[in-house]
């Protein structure tokens, strides 16, 4: 069970900050929940998936924006992959017609294989990248596709002080 | 310092108590017991009018309509008419109608159970962290305090899709951003992407993943209904040409009345929607973008149009029935997470301690 109040001897027991999450195993277990940010869609093109790249303040000092760039680009050209019309997309859509639908049932269309690729791929970069920064995407399907959440994570004893400095630094960075 | 840590959670864990009924009021009330408990699927919390049959795997509107009616309609209708006319028409025709009868009857029952069972698009409610985070985009920093506790007022956020300004409302109930073409149904209480209508006949919502179904529900039953008054019509008209007369005729197979009379008032509201269905799908417009004349240029002004047409006929059929079918976004039949985070909320129950010592604002609300 959790105990009271931390005092400064606490802290100074309490392994250091980020470098030891090592695995996402460790991250939820030892670190606590301290703010969460949400990348929200980008509908300049229109309704397809699009996430905006815009770098968020909260992470300025968590992670290297070149990395969350290449992530949220990376995302986004998978969705637009997924939801690409193209010859493939329009002989899965005459063929499903013909059929009356029915394949839908015994078929996985090519969005839900792309989906597949996305999970995987956001699960390699939680274990590379993020993890071992104190960070964790959650894949956008668990959210409707609405926002990519990254969950920030703070070691319990040490370092309190630059994720407050950072999290004050958001409201007013908006 | 530390108390400046725990009041960065607070904002996080604020809206967590305070709305109503939020997807998951389990986990925090049974830390221990969540293994001999059994887990609860996500469509048995899901908060919209919906029912759901098979496990989650059947999703309908809790307004069925009169779906059944509809259904029963077809049935009977064909039933009579491969009971009562095909024997005539074999003989003296071609077997072949029954055959095509058949086909059509099947398509068209096809496709209205997967128009009345399919999630047409729902978009999941936003999580209590989401919302939070919305609002504080919305509000000022400084007031956020004092505006957690009432209602903010109407929101909106224009944003430019092929150079022209869409407005993107906020859905109160949903607490998001309305996506473009997304609309909240009222009788479904969802936010439905592509929100064409809430059709009762088909007991369900018409949006961005079941319009296809429609589509092709709508225009195989013109095809049937038309295919099923013809036959009819010349079954009668064989039937009184071979001396007896038409009202002989209607005596000898009084189902065929019922079937012309059916057939002749559905065939032209039938025809109707699927010309005017038609006509929406080759412009990439919506029932309710139509209705509301959202891209009909309003006082004559010329620069409103479509942002979403592809400006091809052929392009535009093409998308709206071809095109890439989307997932469901909400998850019926995964597992209500148990709290994954069990040492979060430990955390987040502790500054309540500490705030009543500190007199923070917003401690009456954590008393929710």
């Amino acid at each position: 069970m959790l105990s009271g109040p931390r005092t400064a001897t606490d802290r100074s027991k309490l392994p250091f900050c980020h470098e030891s999450f090592h695995n996402l195993q460790e991250l939820r277990h030892s670190a606590s929940l301290a703010n969460k940010v949400f990348i929200q869609r980008d509908y300049t093109e229109g309704t397809i998936c699009r996430f905006q790249t815009k770098f968020p303040s909260e992470l300025e000092s968590r992670i290297e924006r070149s990395l969350f760039e290449d992530t949220v680009k990376t995302l986004n050209n998978y969705y637009a992959e997924a939801e690409k019309i193209g010859g493939q997309s329009y002989l899965e859509g005459c063929l499903a017609c013909t059929t009356a639908y029915l394949i839908f049932l015994c078929m996985e269309t090519r969005y839900e294989k792309v989906l597949k690729k996305i999970s995987r791929y956001i699960q390699e970069q939680n274990e590379k990248i993020y993890a071992p920064r104190g960070l964790l995407i959650t894949d956008p399907i668990d959210r409707g596709m609405r926002v990519i959440e990254i969950s920030i994570y703070e070691d319990r004893g040490s370092s309190g002080s630059s994720s407050g400095s950072s999290s004050t630094t958001s409201s007013s960075g908006r | 310092m530390k108390n400046c840590e725990y009041q960065q959670i607070d904002p996080q864990a604020l809206p967590t108590p305070t709305p109503t009924p939020t997807p998951t009021p389990t986990p925090p009330s049974q830390p221990c017991p969540e293994k001999t408990k059994k887990q609860q699927r996500k469509w048995e919390i899901f908060p919209g009018k919906n029912r759901f049959y098979c496990d989650g795997r059947i999703i309908i509107a809790r307004q069925s309509g009169v779906f059944p009616l509809t259904l029963g309609i077809i049935l009977i209708t064909s039933g009579l008419f491969f009971i009562f006319d095909c024997p005539f028409l074999v003989k003296h025709l071609t077997s072949g109608i029954p055959v095509i009868g058949g086909v059509l009857v099947v398509f068209v029952v096809i496709s209205l159970l997967q128009t009345s069972f399919t999630d047409p698009g729902i978009l999941p409610r936003a999580t209590p962290e989401e919302a939070a985070d919305i609002e504080k985009q919305i509000d000022n920093p400084g007031s956020s305090s004092s505006s957690s506790s009432y209602r903010p007022p109407p929101r909106t956020k224009e944003i430019v899709i092929n150079q022209q300004v869409v407005k993107l409302k906020y859905c109160f109930t949903c607490k998001i951003f309305r996506p473009p073409r997304t609309s909240h149904c009222s009788l479904c209480d969802n936010c439905v992407e592509r929100f064409d209508h809430h059709c009762p006949w088909v007991g369900n919502c018409v949006g961005k993943r079941n319009y296809r179904f429609f589509y092709c529900f709508i225009v195989s039953l013109s095809f049937l209904t038309a295919f099923i008054f013809g036959c009819v019509t010349t079954h009668l008209a064989l039937r009184s040409q071979s001396g007896t007369g038409l009202v002989d005729a209607l005596q000898d197979s009084p189902a065929s009345a019922i079937e012309l009379v059916v057939c002749f008032f559905s065939v032209w509201s039938i025809l109707g929607l699927s010309g005017f269905h038609t006509y929406l799908v080759a412009s990439n417009l919506t029932t309710n973008e139509d209705i509301k004349g959202s891209w009909s240029g309003k006082s004559g002004s010329e620069d409103t149009g479509n942002p979403y047409s592809h400006n091809s006929i052929f392009k535009n059929c093409c998308v709206v029935l071809c095109g890439p079918m989307p997932p469901s976004l909400i998850d019926r039949r995964g597992y209500v997470p148990e709290d994954s985070l069990p040492n979060a909320t430990v955390e987040i129950q502790l500054p309540a301690a500490k705030n009543d010592v500190n007199v923070v604002g917003k401690v009456p609300s954590q008393g929710l």
